[in-house]
């Protein structure tokens, strides 16, 4: 009896279709793409800041227009998605003992979301918004 | 008890006389109370001595009978037929692993790998039979019993996408089982285990999908062992590069 195993080939860009759990990882991953162009808008905010008033306040103009504005909700939501994805799986990565067992998973998370929240609230007085 | 008549689309490959993998399907009169297992039984009994698999214990103990049931990776003994509805059961061999005959899969690579991360104990000194066991608290055996419950039935590895991309990845079960024994208070092997463990095809190949977790049958959790990893990991590295008079 002769071997001549057959290996089945998983296409090299199309694997995440295969099943719902991995197009969620890639929702999760690609996501951060928005997070990244958002860095990048409000880093050209700071070069037009230091370029003075007239580059600056063409900045906010521009800031104001719809499609700015349709971008900032976009990338707000895909933003607080990648966020919670990996809220979630941090008690994996996070293992503490507590007394015979460890932290509970729900806890973990909800230090998570407190922190977030909390840094949210004093950003937003900060800035004059509450 | 009541019959359920279920058609089984079953992959099937012979090596000496198949380029590539069919399906055959088969209609199984199904008891309730069923797993798979049972109806793939019942087809090598009744319908089809040609069939090959592997099976033993049929309780989720050995680990081997994991297949694609309707594509996703399944412990078949484990996998009640009440839990599918509709009439048709696809079954097919564990994926991302070359596959010998008919459900059957290769396991050398899984094998090699499991050696290569030394899944044993390795005290920092032996001691003499005479002198007693190596004791350990209840505290200490809970940091790593969740790990040893792996019954190394590479459903994880079936459902990685990242060992499907790059087949150099040590995977789930085997990182799982490195961290076992790292965190064991009778271990000292971690550096040994590290040269495997942090290097690219180690921890670091993983990108945390954490599909190995989800169709784990023992709840063992191989994603969360492979996260705490890759912290260890970074905290050595930034230890041994910010506090150089620390290394041994």
């Amino acid at each position: 009896m002769s071997r001549n195993p057959y290996m089945r080939v998983v296409p090299k860009t199309t694997w995440y279709l295969r099943n719902g759990r991995y197009l969620r990882y890639m929702a999760r991953e690609v996501t951060c793409i928005f997070i990244g162009l958002y860095a990048i808008i409000l880093t050209m905010g700071l070069v037009r800041l230091a370029q003075g008033p007239d580059a600056w306040n063409r900045y906010i103009a521009g800031m104001a227009e719809p499609v700015a504005l349709v971008f900032h909700l976009v990338a707000l939501g895909f933003a607080c998605y990648h966020a919670m994805g990996w809220f979630n799986v941090t008690p994996k990565a996070m293992r503490i003992p507590k007394g015979d067992g460890f932290v509970p998973d729900k806890t973990i998370i909800g230090v998570h979301y407190g922190i977030w929240g909390g840094v949210s609230l004093v950003l937003l007085i900060l800035m004059g918004v509450l | 008890m009541s019959q359920r008549q279920i058609t089984f689309e079953v992959l099937r490959y012979n090596p000496e006389a198949d380029s590539a993998p069919w399906i055959q399907t088969y209609s199984v009169p199904c008891e309730e109370e069923w797993v798979i297992l049972d109806a793939i039984n019942y087809i090598k009994d009744h319908l089809d001595s040609t069939l090959s698999y592997r099976w033993s214990c049929h309780m989720a103990v050995c680990g081997s009978c994991g297949m694609t049931v309707n594509g996703e990776p399944t412990l078949s003994c484990k996998a009640f037929l009440r839990d599918y509805k509709g009439s048709k059961i696809r079954v097919e061999p564990l994926t991302h692993f070359p596959v010998e005959r008919d459900l059957v899969v290769v396991l050398d690579d899984f094998m090699e790998k499991l050696q290569s991360v030394k899944p044993y104990l390795m005290p920092k000194t032996e001691k003499p039979v005479e002198e007693g066991e190596y004791k350990q608290t209840p505290r200490q055996l809970k940091n790593y019993k969740q790990y040893t419950m792996c019954i190394n039935c590479m459903l994880c590895y079936a459902a990685c996408p990242q060992y499907a991309l790059n087949p150099e990845f040590i995977g789930p079960a085997a990182l799982a089982l490195t961290h076992r024994y790292n965190l064991d208070s009778r271990d000292a092997g971690r550096s040994e285990r590290q040269e495997v463990v942090a290097q690219h095809e180690g921890v670091w190949e993983c990108s945390f999908v954490g599909a190995c977790s989800e169709v784990c049958p023992k709840d063992v959790d191989p994603a969360g062992a492979i996260q705490q990893m890759k912290i260890a990991s970074t905290v050595d590295w930034h230890l041994e590069h910010l506090m150089p008079w620390r290394r041994k």
